[in-house]
């Protein structure tokens, strides 16, 4: 390892996943020498757009994108770099006696859609969004503030407690009381106070369980509703849309604008182990028994994974350790990526509504969203599993070539360990089945224009991208792991126990989805340290 | 008592003679004020009530064990003095388990390789209860109205829980919001301990181990149970019945008027006020104060009416989630049950059946489809074994709480009442095999028959679920939690109020301070 | 597999036309339409300017259809209603329309609209938004039956001074007698029509409620009646003018629905929008009584006035401001026109306290647009009763004849 290479790196990102990228933009902006390292031939992680098949495009774990923070799109100038993002046209679930029920971006076509299974439900929705948005406005500003420790008495985390009291308080008491239930609460319950139709709150209820170890009917679940909610597209609350180009067009949009500020990118170097000496940050060795060294090394990888797998148990506290074993991280989302021979019809759905250039749905009442839940529990993959399905390339013509179509589907339940041994390929190609079936009861063309079916578990999942049991949020999102607990007690402001180890990925707060968030808190957290403006 | 008919005027009208009302109408009644207490049943008690279900058996209606009422309290109104009797104390809990084996659970009961993570467990989850149970003795705090009295008792319990130390307090802030299967696994490797503690978290709640939140319901229930000091879980002599009997003479003595067969029809309203109450016979008895001990729903939208809320509110309180999910069964027996593998001295205790937390939550799946369990969850005790007198002699009862039982039950708890008491006695007999062959009598009272019995709106034992969106400030519903309701001069005291039911007495106790500190 | 529901083609369509469409498309020349809850109805047909003016001296016609109603009967349907609004409806006799605002539990306006009595347990509720989440919230422990009849009832206002000249014209014997706030059933040519003297002008001025069948006869009759007596249909536009000459408020105009407010403090008590007398403490119970009696003893932070402003150029959202210095906000501008008919810069404003007094002066910054150059004016405002025109003969019964 030569001497001089040494001297190179202020900083090292392991892994190029969207958090990283983001952090490593921001130290390379405020001046420091920053090499992020990829395992992979691609740069990404989750937010990737990857050609498996002849000229379709996939985006082939995350699909959609909403949550990434406007703060950081203008920051580091992500549309100069290449990043359009198209909202969706609208939303449905398709029912399984024929009928559908249909999202609108028009409020009066919504109004009527909904009007149709229930008259009441059509005004209650004005009540529902509003009391979402509520908790929206009061969760957003704290989405790019580094978590107090309740426990410490540190005027740092006294004047951010401070913060979050007065914020609190200052919703007013009806509004405080709402808040507490919100945020414990389960998605059915909460729909339940709104709604009387079953299609109607199992169409909302879709957000409170993707990525998520739990059911509609579990306490906690209306939050992780909520935290799908929390975006928004050029003001609109809410909103989703398709990265243009895929969702590796974030993660190349990212990619370029760390180049462009003097970072530097190196793919297919797999980080073995972050390298400890005299109890601080050293550097990281790499498979190959390179060592590269820097003071500073942020992981963008899950809290386990960077502290059970990419560090030495010497170098860490044990009762930090029994911690980090004891994180939730459970998978529980499968994905199909289907490339298309051309459109899919739909009979429940009426000639030439706009709502399939958006999510589509097939999980029409709660129960069967809970039961889908139920057999995950049960160590196997929902026999009919809830699916978030999209054709993209409806709306962005770089996805498939002209007349053929891409389409993803995000499934929920699926287990990273099954009950009954481990994955096979005979066992992926069953659960693969399991999921073309169900689109398949709806679309009966849809078996016949499949041209290439690419299917991941979780355990696939983990493979390729590396996120421990496949887990799409680097850790859940319950109370025990949110907030000042993410992603565990005592370590939620980015820091590790080790001194210039830092953790910038979706384990820690706000937590999972392609939020930017945790890499631009974390990249704060360093540059604070190192007394740097930021 | 007042003769019928008369209009009589109190201070205090108490709705309803169970365990909370008695206990409130007592302290009223020592605090000087003029109270009467009325029961719509012949017998008081309310669901704390014991029962014939059967000539010459006995049994405790609904709760059979006395676990969470605070030793402090049952000094403030010299139960003992008022023939309290306790027929056994300190009773040890047993899980039944597969094979006939018994596995003890409880301090020092356990052993192997669990022993040591028992103690690892147990203890830390002690002393965070401790440092919560000063909250159920207490008015819960209102927010946003910028006086002391409401900040302090926060502040109070963000002092003790900081308190705890700063790795105490981080697991408890971290634990508070998980579920029990997550908190078990970390810490048990016994599927069959893990099950028999899992089952704390949930008995008589709407959940499963898998829910996030039981480990809140499990330190709410340790917290009550830090209270009762010594006696530990204990069984009045004479069933719970017999715990009402001692409140009633309690209250007596302090001067209470106590009528029963005297259903209150509707809280009566004049100027802004309540003003008093009217009896199913027409009577009106006025009063300056009306304590309701009934479940929220009963007192605003049956007793009050929602004419005297706001529709915010109403709502609020028709939101408040209520629906019962605990059967109880009785057996009358003509010798005492034999389950394999209980050791004697542990038969006269409490008997689990939740053998792993997958069969709890398994058990738990049915209950969310409108299904009774196919293979419940219960909690056995032969109260006979400790109190002769419950049972004809030689013979004895069995009493059971069987979960789950969903009030609105798919095809209706008419047509299935028979089948589930089979099923569950079915469960009964595989721990206990000649089980079948020594019943005299049975009944099995479902969450409709508690309904119907107990005058409990969806036939909730505690009134309406524990959960964090109904918890402590928020329950039973915002602008209520501090036993002081829209309408001046109407309080709660009964089980959907903080702290909730289990034959605690501290909503009663608790509103009764609130009532005497609102005139002074 | 069951057939898609034909009526699940509304994206291509979403606003509904009303049973008046046909004839309002045919007089509308400048083809400006705007929605209003779900349908589409004109903004201006002509010219505004003279549509304001029949209004003030002839007579107008307004398809009044998309006006949300609901029918309100069953046992507790008094109670029901005396519960929901602030004002007494059991003084609100048979056959007589009351306007009304409704209240949240913290006293805070849900919307404003009229109540018709219709029988003794008859009601209709007519609200300018959607309400039945609410209605039905609060029917919770109420013997009582809602139901939305938007669709089944057609709605015409028709206004203006010779507007009971036109009735009479179209053969509606006995117009003259109806008092204001009155019901009248009547027949018009074939069709049975309900007439409440109400309306949305501050004018003399009917309502007509009918069949959906009905509305085009109606029309016809209506207009072939009115020729004579200048009568033509006019657009929100216009409407707009009068209603503030009128100092009558508009939702999500003058107030946000406290149903729909998504930030802390932009709610509105009925007591800040200066409608205390339409509360009645006295009356028993109803959804917010308590909220607005702790906030008629602290005494309201801020109030809806009137302001007389100085120059010509309306104060359209304009900030409120204690002295010409422009230091103090004190409050905002939420409708502000100039007055054709009193000559006169009028506003509404939401105001703070104390500055909401009657005749004192505040300033309001008014942005004009010159030739493409924006120059800001500071300019003195009075505070001044909301109603700018109130003539005598919107009350004198009978009307006078043309």
């Amino acid at each position: 390892m030569s001497v001089a290479r040494a001297k190179e790196h202020d900083a090292i990102v392991v892994g190029a996943g969207h958090n990283g990228l983001v952090a490593a933009c921001y130290l390379a902006r405020a001046g420091l020498k920053v090499l992020v390292l990829e395992r992979n031939g691609y740069i990404g992680g989750a937010a990737v757009s990857r050609r498996l098949y002849r000229d379709f495009t996939y985006s082939n774990c995350s699909y959609v994108c909403s949550l990434l923070r406007p703060e950081i799109i203008r920051t580091l100038d992500l549309p100069r770099f290449g990043l359009q993002i198209i909202p969706y046209e609208g939303g449905c679930t398709m029912m399984r006696n024929g009928d559908h029920l249909a999202i609108y971006d028009n409020h009066d076509a919504l109004r009527r859609e909904i009007a149709r299974h229930s008259k009441r439900d059509a005004e209650a929705y004005d009540r529902y969004s509003r009391d979402v948005m509520r908790q929206c406005k009061f969760i957003k500003p704290l989405l790019m503030r580094t978590p107090p420790d309740p426990a410490s008495f540190r005027p740092r985390d006294i004047r951010e407690l401070l913060f979050l009291a007065r914020r609190f308080h200052g919703l007013g008491e009806e509004r405080m009381y709402d808040t507490l239930r919100f945020w414990t609460m389960s998605a059915a319950d909460f729909l339940d106070e709104y709604f009387e139709s079953e299609i109607v709150k199992a169409h909302f209820a879709g957000s409170s369980i993707i990525g998520t170890a739990l059911g509609p009917r579990s306490p906690g679940s209306a939050y992780v509703l909520l935290h799908h909610y929390m975006g928004d597209i050029d003001d609109t609350v809410g909103a989703w849309g398709f990265a243009r180009g895929g969702m590796g067009a974030v993660s190349n949009a990212l990619g370029a604008s760390l180049q462009a500020s003097g970072g530097e990118i190196r793919s297919s170097a797999p980080v073995a182990q972050i390298l400890v000496r005299g109890g601080r940050a050293a550097g990281v060795m790499l498979a190959d028994g390179e060592e590269i060294a820097a003071p500073l090394v942020l992981s963008n990888l899950d809290v386990r994974r960077t502290f059970l797998k990419t560090m030495s148990a010497g170098d860490l506290p044990d009762e930090f350790l029994r911690q980090v074993r004891n994180f939730k991280i459970r998978g529980s989302s499968g994905k199909l990526n289907i490339a298309l021979d051309g459109l899919p019809r739909f009979p429940a759905i009426p000639e030439g509504s706009p709502c399939t250039r958006g999510d589509m749905h097939v999980t029409d009442t709660l129960e069967m969203m809970e039961r889908a839940y139920d057999d995950w529990k049960d160590g196997r993959w929902s026999r009919a599993p809830y699916i978030d399905m999209l054709i993209p390339s409806q709306i962005d013509p770089t996805m498939a070539p002209y007349g053929k179509h891409y389409m993803s589907v995000f499934v929920q339940y699926c287990p990273y360990e099954l009950a009954d041994g481990a994955w096979t390929d005979a066992k992926r190609q069953a659960f693969g089945d399991t999921v073309i079936d169900t689109i398949a009861r709806h679309s009966p063309n849809f078996k016949d224009l499949i041209l290439h079916a690419e299917i991941r578990t979780p355990w696939d999942i983990e493979n390729e991208v590396g996120l421990t049991e496949g887990n799409i949020f680097q850790g859940e999102l319950t109370m025990d792991q949110l907030l000042f607990n993410r992603p565990l007690p005592g370590y939620a402001q980015y820091r590790a126990p080790v001194r210039g180890v830092y953790l910038c990925g979706s384990s820690t707060h706000p937590g999972g989805g392609v939020i930017g968030a945790p890499g631009a808190n974390a990249a704060r957290a360093v540059l604070d340290d190192l007394g740097r403006a930021h | 008592m007042a003769a019928r008919g008369a209009s009589a005027k109190y201070d205090c009208a108490v709705i309803g003679g169970g365990h909370n009302g008695l206990v409130c109408a007592t302290l009223l009644a020592r605090g000087g004020r003029s109270v009467v207490v009325l029961e719509a049943n012949r017998g008081l008690g309310g669901a704390a009530a014991t029962r014939e279900f059967a000539p010459g058996f006995r049994v405790s209606a609904c709760a059979h064990l006395l676990h969470l009422m605070p030793a402090a309290l049952q000094r403030e109104l010299r139960l003992d003095e008022h023939g309290f009797i306790a027929a056994a104390t300190q009773m040890p809990t047993t899980a039944l388990v597969a094979d006939g084996a018994a596995l003890a659970r409880g301090a020092g009961d356990v052993g192997g390789a669990d022993a040591a993570a028992y103690a690892r467990y147990d203890a830390p989850m002690r002393c965070l209860a401790a440092a919560l149970a000063p909250m159920l003795s207490r008015v819960p705090p209102r927010l946003g109205t910028h006086r002391w009295s409401d900040l302090v008792p926060l502040l109070q319990l963000g002092w003790r829980v900081r308190r705890l130390g700063t790795r105490d307090m981080r697991e408890l802030l971290r634990i508070v919001g998980m579920n029990v299967y997550d908190l078990l696994e970390e810490n048990f490797e016994s599927v069959e301990l893990k099950g028999a503690l899992g089952l704390d978290a949930v008995l008589g709640t709407n959940f499963g181990p898998r829910s996030p939140g039981t480990v809140l319901t499990l330190l709410h229930r340790l917290a009550g149970q830090s209270t009762v000091g010594a006696a530990g879980l204990s069984q009045p002599k004479g069933g719970m019945g017999g715990l009402c009997d001692a409140l009633a003479r309690a209250a007596g003595a302090a001067g209470v008027v106590i009528r029963t067969s005297a259903p209150v029809a509707r809280i009566e309203v004049d100027r802004d006020r309540a003003s008093g109450v009217l009896l199913e016979d027409g009577e009106r008895i006025a009063a300056r104060t009306v304590i309701s001990s009934a479940d929220p729903r009963t007192t605003f939208l049956r007793l009050l009416g929602t004419g005297h809320l706001d529709a915010g509110f109403a709502r609020r309180v028709a939101n408040f989630r209520s629906r019962g999910l605990a059967a109880k069964l009785h057996l009358a027996l003509d010798r005492a049950p034999d389950f394999t593998g209980l050791k004697p001295e542990r038969a006269v205790g409490r008997l689990l059946i939740a053998p792993s937390l997958r069969y709890i939550e398994q058990a738990y799946n049915h209950a969310k489809y409108g299904e009774y369990s196919r293979a419940p969850v219960m909690e056995i005790t032969v109260p006979s074994i400790n109190d002769a007198g419950l049972a004809p002699a030689g013979r004895h009862v069995l009493s059971a709480v069987v979960q789950y039982a969903p009030y609105s039950l798919q095809g209706g708890w008419e047509q299935e009442r028979a089948r589930f008491a089979d099923l569950a006695i079915d469960t009964l007999a595989r721990y206990a095999p000649g089980l079948r062959g020594t019943i005299i009598a049975s009944e099995l009272l479902s969450p409709l028959d508690i309904e119907r019995e107990f005058h409990i709106t969806g036939g909730h034992w505690h009134h309406g679920d524990l959960a964090f969106d109904q918890f402590w400030m928020v329950r039973p519903v915002p602008g209520a939690a501090q036993y002081r309701t829209p309408l001046d001069g109407l309080f709660l005291c009964g089980a959907g109020c903080h702290p909730g039911g289990g034959v605690i007495g501290a909503a009663g106790r608790n509103a009764a301070h609130q009532v005497l500190h609102e005139a002074a | 597999m069951p057939v898609t529901d034909p009526s699940a083609s509304h994206f291509k369509e979403p606003l509904l036309k009303t049973p008046f469409h046909e004839r309002v498309r045919a007089l509308c020349e400048v083809d400006s339409y705007v929605p209003w809850a779900g349908y589409t109805t004109v903004d201006v047909f002509t010219s505004v300017e003279h549509e304001y003016f029949a209004i003030r001296n002839a007579a107008t016609l307004y398809d009044l259809t998309p006006m949300v109603k609901y029918r309100i009967s069953g046992r507790d349907a008094p109670a029901y209603l005396n519960r929901l609004v602030t004002r007494d409806i059991a003084k609100l006799g048979r056959d007589r329309v009351a306007y009304c605002v409704w209240c949240n539990d913290a006293g805070h306006i849900i919307d404003d609209g009229t109540v018709f009595r219709l029988g003794d347990a008859q009601f209709q509720l007519c609200t300018a938004m959607r309400q039945i989440d609410w209605l039905l919230a609060s029917a919770i422990g109420f013997d009582v039956e809602i139901e939305e009849v938007t669709e089944r009832i057609a709605a015409l206002a028709l206004q203006g001074p010779t507007s009971c000249a036109v009735l009479k014209a179209a053969g509606i014997d006995g117009i003259d007698g109806l008092k204001p706030f009155e019901i009248g059933r009547f027949t018009l040519g074939l069709a049975p029509i309900t007439v409440s003297r109400t309306g949305f002008t501050g004018d003399l001025g009917y309502e007509l409620w009918m069949t959906p069948e009905a509305a085009e006869p109606v029309w016809d009759a209506l207009m072939a009646a009115g020729r004579a007596r200048g009568i033509r249909a006019i657009g929100s536009q216009a409407l707009n003018i009068a209603r503030i000459e009128a100092g009558f408020i508009s939702p999500n105009v003058d107030f946000v629905s406290a149903e729909h407010s998504l930030r802390v403090g932009r709610d509105r008590s009925p007591l800040e929008l200066g409608l205390e007398w339409l509360v009645d403490f006295d009356k028993g119970h109803f959804t917010g009584r308590r909220a607005l009696l702790a906030e008629r003893r602290r005494g309201p932070r801020r109030r809806l006035v009137g302001l007389d402003v100085a120059g010509t150029k309306p104060a359209h959202n304009a900030l409120v401001y204690s002295s010409r210095t422009g230091k103090r906000e004190i409050g905002s501008v939420t409708s502000a026109v100039w007055s054709p008919t009193c000559k006169r810069n009028i506003a509404l404003a939401m105001v703070d306290a104390p500055y909401f007094a009657m005749g004192s002066t505040v300033w309001v910054d008014i942005y004009l647009n010159r030739e493409l150059v924006w120059e800001r004016r500071m300019m003195q405002a009075g505070v001044v009763e909301r109603a700018f025109f109130a003539p005598a003969r919107r009350r004198s019964t009978p009307p006078a004849d043309f």
